[in-house]
This record gives C-alpha cells, structure tokens and sequence, in this order.
C-alpha cells in the first residue's frame, strides 16, 4: 500500500500556485462553513417564522399553505433539494434571469443556492415547531388580547411570538448545529466549505489521511463551540421558573 | 478513533510489507508476487472505471461501462486470465472518481485501472504507470458564438474544468500567474463540466482535447461548439498499478506494446474516435493526432512534455 | 429541457430499478442495525457502571458531531481494508454498498440509542422499583417491563426517524454509490436531461415519504385515541 505519513504537508504551498497553504484552504474552509452555518440559520427562522405563523393563523387557507411548504420541504432529501436550487431553477426560471443567475461569480453562486437550500429545508422544521409553540399557549392569550383590542396581527407580534419563541428556543439553537453538519452536503454542487476541501486536498496532495483527519477535527472543534455557545444563549435567555431546558 | 486509526495502520502496514518485498527476476516463470498474486489467491480482479469519461470510459444504455479504455481493460484482463491459468476469473467493476482512484488504488479496492489517467510526476511517487496508451492535448471547448478562441480571451470569464484534473492546476496557476481574473468552476466530472458550459453557467471548459470531443458529441446542436486554443500540456495516459507491483506493470506494458505496433490499436482507435458510438450512435470524427502515430510506432511510458 | 423523455425513462429502468434496489437495501439495514446499536448502547447509558455509560455518551457525542457525508468518505477511502478483514468479505463484494451500510448503522446506532434512551428514562421510577420488587433480575426487568414500553412509547419517533433515514440513503451520492438518485442523475447528465431526471427524483422522494409519514401520523392518532 505504500502510504507515507506526512503531516508537513499541511504547510506546504499549493500546487495552483496561489500563494496559499493546504491548511490555509481547511481554515477557509471552516470559515466557509461557519458563514454558511449563520446565514442559513437566519433564512430558516426568517422563512421557519413566517411560514409558522400561516400555519398558527385562524385561516384553513393559511394553514393549507404553510403545511404544504412543510410537505414539500421535509419530504424531499436535502441532496435533492440542493441539486433541485442548482440545476433547475434557473431553467425553470424566465431565460433573462436564468442567464441573470448563471453569469454570477461561480462560488457566490454555489454559496447563495447553499444558503437557500439549507435555509429553506430547515426552515420547514422550524414552521413546526413555532406552529406547535403558538398552539401550546393558552387559549385564553388569545381571547384576552382580543377582548383587549388587539387585532390579529399585533396579537400574534406582541403576545404570541415572544412567548412562542422563549418556549421553543432549545430546538431552534439544536437546528443551528444540525445545519453545521447539513451543510456538508454543500460540496455537492461544488461549494468549497470543509468537507469540500477534505476532498479538494485529497485530489492535490494524495494523502487522503491527513486531510481527513484535520477535517474531522474542525468539524468536531465547530460541533463543541456551537454547543458552548448554544448553553450559554440558553442559560441567559430562559425565562425563570417557566421551563426547565 | 484512536484504536481505528492504529488499527488502520497496522493493516496498512502490513500491505505494505506484501507489496515491497523484493520483485524477484520475473521472467515467465517466476513464482506469483504483488497484485498478480493476490488476484489469483482470491480468484477475483477489481477494476477501476470512469463513469461519463467518453470515448474512454462510459455507461451505455444497460449501464455496462464501454469505450476505448475499456476495451483495452478487456484485452488485459484476458491477458491476466491466460497468465494465471484461470479462465473462469471473476472480473468486478467498480466506478472511480478523480478524487478517489488513487486511495482506492493504495488501499487495495481496486487492482489497476486503465481509464483517463495522466502519467504526471506527483502521481508517480504515489503509484506506478504502463505504458501510454493514449495521448493528449488540453484545450478548450466553447460556443461558436462566444468568439473565444484561445486561453488569453478568458479574462474575466467563468471557466469550467474537471476538479483534481491537470487542467485544474494549469488553469488556476495561468490565473494565479497572469491575474486573468477567471472564475473558475471545478466540476466533479466531465459530464458536469459539461452541463456547466451547456447550460450557460460556463463560457468554456478546458479538459483533454479527445474527452472534450467526446463531450460535445453528446449534444443535439453539437456543430455550434468548437474545440480551440493552444495545447497548454500534452499528457501521456497510462494504466494506474500500485507502486513496485513490476510483474502486473510489465503484463500490462507488453500487452498494450504489443496492440500498438500490431494494428490492432489503431482498429480500437477507429472503433472509438472514428465512427459512430454507444448510445446515441454519434461519430467523434477525431483525427489520429501525431502524438498519437509516433505512440503507436514506438510504445513506451514516458512522461510527455 | 422539460418534456420528460418517457422512453428514454423506459430505456433506463433496468438502471434505475438497480438504484431503488440499493436505497432500500441501505436503509433496511440502517435501520435494523441502528435499532440494535442503538438499544445497546442505550442500555449501556442507563446500566449503571461509569466506565460503560461513558463509551456510550462518547460515542454519540462524536458521530452526532461527524456530518453523514464525512462518515461516508471515510467509510469509503478509508476503512474498506479494515472492513473486509472484520467481516471475512470475499472481494467480490461491492465495498461500497458495504461501506455505506457499516456508516449507516454506525451513525443511526448512535441517533436510535438517544431515542430509546429518552424512552427509558420518561418511564416512571416505579416501574424499576416494581419490576424488582417481583424479583425480576436488571436484565429480567429490561426485557419484559422497561423496553417494551420504552419502544411503544417511541414508535411515533422511531418511525420518523426511519424515513430520515430513507431520506439521508440519498447521501451515498458521495461515494459513487448508484442508489436511486445517483442513478437518475447520471442518466440526467448522460442524455442532458437533467432537469426533468432531478423532478422526477424529487416527486418519487416526496410520494413515498409523506405517504409513509401520513401513515405514521395515523397510527399516532389511533395509539392516542
């Protein structure tokens, strides 16, 4: 088999001639990743809430369109609903912004159709779960907004959401790690974030072993960082005395 | 993981006891060592094959791999056969990548593969190579209409080309080197690549110049693409053997010599590159290039350039 | 680029009949397997000794932390030597299918071991009290008292998890493996009718998934009422 250790690898200049390091690539890479990881996070709450809030809203016809983006998206395979975001959309699309979309600088592309996919797919179990936060309230918040003068709109902003959103904050910060790990998928359609790079260093340096092995480390540093974080975002936006985790 | 890795490690190692012992004299007679070996202990080869690799190494319709390469693979493997003595030898397929054909050659998944390789200097410190069995230019393939007729026009182009593939490193050290300002797509095949540039996400694609007229006699409208531009490297395709395996190496060396200066090469070149092909009965209509005629009059397994 | 080519579809089926064969067989043995691990180590998490409760939190924590499509290439570039030593397999076997299976209930063995486990522990005190005041041994207790509800009490999520994992098999894309996407994608991308090959793909996924979480709710429904 031949394999020679060589960890010196890592420091060494790139074949490309782009004046970088292979460990200079995993570190942008893990950059890549982070950045990815945030923006989608922020999509799927934006889209999650939105959507979730139809499906909350006293209209059946509310409710049909949030639960059929929900069907939609968590029945699909996320490598599908990548593929789907890259490849057909902008030729489903009118052919002026089709070419539009295609003319954009390659890695923007990939990174923007990542987001989408991620912030999207995600989005989904976040509609839910703000559904089924709103439905756990009390009826009676309703009925006393309404009785105070609210109207639907300003109940849902003032009264229900802030309490909905306190109540589901555990799963909305597990979904953050979770989408640090989907985002792995991103290298299928060419977005070099780490486990792009895992293979983009494979294909340059041909010790797969060493490649590997620092990536898996990012992924498992990332994985402890995003739970510190996640704990300490818990611990200072908990309500007192109303749930325990 | 630690336990895996040593574990890892310790199977490694003893592969690479096997493979390095000393290749004894292998004349026609010396006993079994290496790869050969290990095919005739476990009565099984693997082969290596390239998915969308056409004329070399592609599906047909019933999801067979066929094409140039792989009927030279099929000589050799009847080559492996009479050698071992061992007519009824289970021959298994398995699709690589550019990514992974080398591990999947170091850590024994496959035996060898003769797909679209190019014999390079780095890839010889990891693996040994046969003989040339075909040689090519890496060019350009665009639309007629995008007026790009060779590397200086790609300025500030989006420009496709196959991730892990010697192109890939001329491409980006020409960008690196000139600040040519290219956004340049790494797409994980050539069937990839090539939606890049049909569909328009790609103003051309740089590649192999045979795979690139393999890639246009895909298209319905393939007269409106072209094939331009200097050869950036002339490249040498060998067959991948792990390193030190001299008795598979040699097998595979005289049997391919032997094709070239036969004729019987020339007929498999015709086969692929000069009438119509699997499986939309498209004809490539590539011209022997010269490379290719001094190859065949005198096989050998340089590095070209 | 829309109009589905029916006949080229038909010309394929042998190919994409091959890929539905594979998707299934990754995920049925996902999911027997990742059930197995999973009762193991959550067994292990509720023994009762350190140094086993300990391997089972790690061994969680780091394939919960490793993305599935890392696992895979791992599996794939990395391991198949080890793979065919441990199991004996005749090298005729297609390591990549072995491959992503040895992946696959690794890691589900590790999501199925948080599920049970959390099914465990939701049951009342009492029942360990009364399983032992019967005089049934521990393991006595956890094969006729505890597990059996643990497991009704978690079918609703079992199933779920069941088709993620259907969903996740699409992943083995990764590794070449041709299970039902890959296959459709690349004869998507060999007769240039990748648009449609990928709606298709989409439109077989979401049929069989929300059919079968359409059942699961269902059955939800007709446990709680």
């Amino acid at each position: 088999m031949g394999y020679n250790w060589n960890w010196g690898v890592l420091l060494q200049p790139v074949a490309t001639g782009e004046g970088a390091t292979y460990l200079g690539w995993i570190l942008h890479g893990l950059l890549l990743t982070a950045a990815l990881t945030l923006a989608a996070w922020l999509l799927a709450l934006l889209v999650g809430t939105a959507f979730g809030i139809l499906r909350a809203w006293p209209s059946r016809l509310c409710d049909a369109i949030g639960a059929t983006y929900v069907s939609l998206f968590r029945n699909v395979p996320l490598i599908v609903q990548f593929f789907i975001w890259f490849f057909v959309v902008p030729e489903v699309l009118p052919t002026a912004i089709g070419d539009w979309i295609k003319s954009i600088t390659p890695s923007t592309q990939v990174f923007v159709v990542s987001v989408l996919a991620l912030g999207f797919f995600t989005g989904a179990r976040i509609c839910e779960q703000v559904r089924a936060g709103i439905a756990a309230l009390p009826p009676g918040q309703l009925q006393a907004a309404q009785a105070l003068g609210f109207r639907l709109p300003q109940t849902f902003r003032h009264i229900l959401l802030p309490q909905c959103f306190r109540r589901i904050l555990p799963p909305l910060t597990s979904e953050f790690l979770i989408i640090s790990k989907n985002s792995a998928v991103a290298s299928t359609i060419g977005l070099l974030e780490l486990s792009g790079q895992a293979r983009q260093l494979v294909d340059f340096t041909a010790q797969p072993y060493e490649s590997f092995i620092v990536v898996t480390l990012a992924y498992i540093g990332l994985n402890i960082v995003i739970l510190r974080l996640m704990e300490w975002i818990q611990r200072r936006i908990r309500l007192p005395g109303m749930m325990g985790a | 993981m630690k336990t895996i890795l040593s574990t890892c490690l310790g199977a490694a190692a003893s592969a690479v006891m096997l493979l390095l012992m000393p290749v004894a004299a292998s004349g026609q007679n010396a006993p079994l060592d290496g790869t050969l070996k290990k095919i005739a202990d476990d009565g099984v080869v693997v082969i290596g094959y390239r998915e969308a690799s056409i004329p070399f190494s592609y599906y047909d319709d019933a999801k067979n791999p066929v094409g140039y390469s792989m009927d030279l693979t099929a000589i050799i493997l009847d080559r492996i056969k009479a050698k071992l003595g061992k007519p009824d030898l289970q021959v298994r397929k398995l699709p690589i990548t550019s990514q992974n054909r080398i591990s999947l050659l170091q850590n024994g998944t496959i035996d060898f593969e003769c797909t679209t390789t190019t014999h390079n200097a780095s890839r010889e410190q990891q693996v040994d190579f046969s003989n040339t069995f075909f040689a090519i230019g890496t060019r350009l393939l665009t639309r007629k209409s995008t007026g790009i007729t060779d590397f200086p026009d790609l300025k500030g182009q989006n420009v496709v080309v196959g991730a892990g593939t010697t192109s890939e490193i001329l491409l980006r050290k020409m960008n690196a080197d000139q600040g040519m300002g290219m956004n340049i797509i790494s797409a994980k095949d050539h069937a990839e690549s090539f939606l890049m540039l049909s569909t328009g996400r790609a103003k051309a694609m740089m590649m192999d110049d045979a795979l690139l007229a393999g890639e246009r006699a895909k298209t319905k409208d393939a007269s409106e693409f072209i094939i331009t531009g200097t050869p950036q490297s002339r490249e040498a395709y060998g067959c991948m053997v792990r390193k030190g395996d001299a008795q598979l190496k040699k097998l595979l060396d005289e049997t391919l010599a032997e094709l070239q200066t036969s004729g019987k090469a020339v007929a498999i070149y015709d086969k692929w590159f000069r009438s119509p092909i699997p499986p939309r009965g498209l004809n490539l209509d590539f011209a022997l290039s010269d490379d290719m005629k001094a190859l065949f009059a005198a096989p050998n397994d340089k590095i070209l350039n | 680029m829309f109009a589905l080519e029916w006949d080229t579809i038909l010309a394929a089926r042998s190919i994409i009949g091959a890929g539905i064969a594979v998707t299934l067989q990754v995920t049925l043995v996902a999911i027997v397997g990742g059930i197995a691990g999973g009762t193991v180590l959550a067994m292990l998490a509720v023994s009762g000794s350190r140094p086993l409760q300990l391997f089972s939190k790690y061994y969680v924590a780091l394939f919960r932390a490793v993305p599935l499509v890392m696992l895979l290439l791992w599996f794939f570039l990395i391991v198949p030597q080890i793979l065919r030593a441990v199991f004996g397999l005749s090298p005729s076997v297609d390591i990549r299918l072995v491959s992503a299976m040895v992946a696959f209930v690794l890691l589900e063995s590790a999501f199925f071991a948080e599920i049970i486990r959390a099914g465990i522990i939701g049951l009342s005190k009492g029942q360990f009290h009364a399983a032992a005041a019967l005089g049934m041994t521990r393991y006595q207790s956890m094969r006729y008292i505890i597990l059996p509800q643990a497991f009704r009490a978690m079918l609703p999520i079992m199933m779920t998890q069941c088709i993620v994992i259907f969903q996740d098999t699409s992943l083995v894309y990764v590794i070449s493996l041709g299970d039902f996407f890959r296959n459709t994608v690349s004869i998507g991308e060999r007769d240039g009718t990748l648009v449609p090959m990928l709606l298709l793909a989409g439109a077989v996924y979401w049929a069989i998934c929300s059919g079968l979480s359409g059942l699961v709710r269902f059955l939800q429904n007709r446990t709680a009422s």
